[in-house]
């Protein structure tokens, strides 16, 4: 079966970001652009599971601007066989995201779909599971770990008390969690290779897909500032200071 | 209209965060969004819709009891909730893993777009939601026709479990879809707080070197009743379960008192804790940005420091 792979282009996690001063949204001209961790996560539980004989190809698709090809590059340099960038300039949010998904797993036909659980810019965890909810499939979110046999996977999902594993029939949609796997760098080699494997590109218009979104952002702002960088000499200051300042023991 | 909870309980007891989305939702029914309705769904489950009806707050409880809605499974309460849906104006869920899982399968559905992890309640359409790991607030207004919502729990004081009365109507569960299937749980016991409503909260970093260190922080925690919670990377080295992880990806606390220790401080766990009351910060890195988001910090070796603020609050009583 083929494997299908959600692989978003994000401002870097290390980068500190910093809102418009028109309060329009947050800079990110000049500003480092990377795979969102948890799609590097879907790109390396997808190779594992190539590596194993279950899957046959992997295929990494982003949704976006022209720029997101670096990306779905850096996928091809882990392993992955092709991409598919859905190209446009309007602003995405999830349910358009996962509409379009779902004409593009209609053109694939893939055994399986990941997606990351979360895009660590807009935090909105939403993608796998509406892309799930619109093929009618079931969904595996926060997936620690993953195991396939034949029509079905075994799943075991990070929940709020600790683990859960489900069983769910394929083709389903899982979403990956920090501990699925460690992803692997890309050799040079494989850098090289990837300049030459194919990206097929296509246009929400193709696809018959309306991504007007559903939500205006009327501003963005930053957050209160904490008055912090207090220090305390000992610890029987420490205690004294939460018991008679802070009143908090 | 009217507002539509969606009460999250194991069947026994309803959870904490319940009342925090009660309390988002009676923000709408102030600004007129209507009464608010509280779902609880399950298998066997009366008691908690019981309980649940005395909660401030829901007018009706609605309780639907299916074998297939023992544990929650998105496939097979969604459909439930979407043909509840066309009574109401807003359907608010906490922002669990359980509210995650499902709220978004809910809303594609409807054709509508998710508001995830809302942290104000502006006007019937307009929210307030963290973005950037909490770097920045995005305040969206949704043109859709259903708002379906999860709600950051640290955000909305918990409303009462106790002074109302709800009534109590049954409704069907729609069965199993046959897509997926529970088959075990292995949840951490404890006797400590829930992270997410604890008062006070001590949390170990990759600093603690191992899980058997994490003893330094649990006769603390037993000393001030607190939670016990861990950076990613004490998570990742496996000195304690995953649903310890505080930060943008884990757990948001908001205690009275956050102890980090051993915790450098990056943008993904200060995501998690930084509207904590008071930090304090014990890191034998002067420069570690911890400390930018302290009210008190100690420079020290936690393994000097721990023992004696535990003698401290033992001398101290
Ligand atoms: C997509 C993504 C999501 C993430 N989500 C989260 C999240 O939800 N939560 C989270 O926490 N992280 C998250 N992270 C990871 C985050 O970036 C950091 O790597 C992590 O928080 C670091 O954990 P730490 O502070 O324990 O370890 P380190 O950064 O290694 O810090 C250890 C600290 O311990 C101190 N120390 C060491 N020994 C001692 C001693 N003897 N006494 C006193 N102090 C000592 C050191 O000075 C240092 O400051 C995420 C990362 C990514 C990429
Ligand atoms: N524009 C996009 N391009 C590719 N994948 C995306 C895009 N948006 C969301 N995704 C996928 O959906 C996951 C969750 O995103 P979100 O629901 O926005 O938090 C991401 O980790 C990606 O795998």
């Amino acid at each position: 079966m083929k494997a299908l792979v959600a692989v978003k282009r994000v401002v870097d996690f290390n980068v500190k970001v910093r809102v418009k001063a028109d309060r329009s949204g947050v800079e990110t001209a000049g500003v480092k652009m990377s795979m969102n961790p948890f799609d590097e996560i879907g790109i390396e539980e997808a190779l594992r599971l190539k590596e194993k004989g279950i899957v046959e190809e992997v295929i990494a698709v982003s949704l976006g601007a022209g720029q997101c090809q670096e990306t779905i590059r850096t996928a091809l340099a882990m392993g992955a066989d092709r991409g598919v960038l859905v190209e446009t300039d309007a602003e995405l949010q999830p349910l358009a995201v996962a509409k379009l998904l779902k004409a593009v797993v209609l053109q694939e036909n893939p055994g399986i779909v990941i997606t990351g659980k979360q895009a660590i810019d807009d935090d909105c965890n939403q993608t796998g599971q509406m892309l799930a909810a619109l093929l009618g499939w079931p969904q595996a979110t926060f997936a620690s770990k993953l195991a396939i046999a034949e029509d079905h996977a075994e799943v075991t999902r990070e929940v709020d008390g600790g683990l859960e594993t489900i069983r769910i029939r394929l083709p389903a949609v899982v979403t990956t969690d920090l501990r699925l796997n460690e992803p692997r760098y890309a050799s040079l080699p494989n850098i090289m290779k990837a300049k030459r494997k194919p990206i097929a590109i296509l246009s929400p218009e193709s696809l018959g897909v309306d991504v007007a979104p559903r939500l205006k952002t009327l501003k963005v702002e930053e957050p209160a500032k904490r008055q912090g960088g207090k220090k305390v000499g000992s610890v029987a200051e420490l205690v004294d200071k939460l018991k008679n300042e802070a009143r908090v023991i | 209209m009217a507002v539509l909870v969606i009460a999250e309980h194991d069947n026994r007891n309803l959870k904490p965060a319940s009342l925090n989305a009660l309390a988002a939702a009676s923000e709408i029914a102030r600004l007129g969004g209507g009464e608010i309705d509280l779902l609880v769904a399950g298998k066997d489950c009366r008691a908690v819709a019981e309980k649940a009806a005395k909660a401030t707050g829901p007018k009706r409880v609605l309780l639907a009891e299916d074998a297939a809605l023992e544990h929650g499974l998105a496939e097979d309460l969604a459909p439930l909730v979407v043909a509840l849906a066309p009574s109401y104006g807003h359907i608010f869920a906490p922002s669990t893993s359980a509210g995650k899982n499902l709220m978004p399968r809910v809303a594609a559905l409807l054709d509508v777009m998710q508001i995830s992890d809302i942290s104000a309640v502006v006007a019937l359409d307009t929210f307030v939601r963290p973005i950037y790991a909490g770097n920045a607030l995005a305040t969206v207004q949704s043109n859709d026709p259903i708002k379906v919502v999860t709600v950051r729990g640290t955000a909305f004081p918990a409303l009462s479990a106790e002074g109302g009365e709800a009534t109590l109507e049954t409704v069907e569960g729609k069965g199993s879809a046959g897509l997926s299937q529970f088959l075990r749980a292995e949840l951490s016991k404890s006797e400590r707080p829930e992270l997410t409503s604890a008062r006070i909260i001590i949390s170990g970093g990759r600093g603690m070197q191992s899980g058997e260190n994490f003893r330094l922080l649990e006769v603390i925690a037993d000393r001030l009743g607190a939670a016990i919670g861990a950076s990613r990377a004490a998570v990742d080295a496996g000195f304690v379960p995953n649903d310890y992880q505080v930060g943008q990806t884990g757990k948001i606390v908001a205690p009275e008192l956050y102890i980090a220790v051993g915790i450098s401080g990056a943008i993904q766990h200060l995501a998690g804790m930084k509207d904590s009351k008071v930090i304090v910060a014990i890191n034998k890195d002067e420069e570690a940005p911890i400390f930018g988001v302290a009210d008190y910090g100690i420079v020290g070796d936690l393994f000097k420091v721990l023992p004696e603020l535990d003698a401290e609050l033992a001398r101290r009583g």
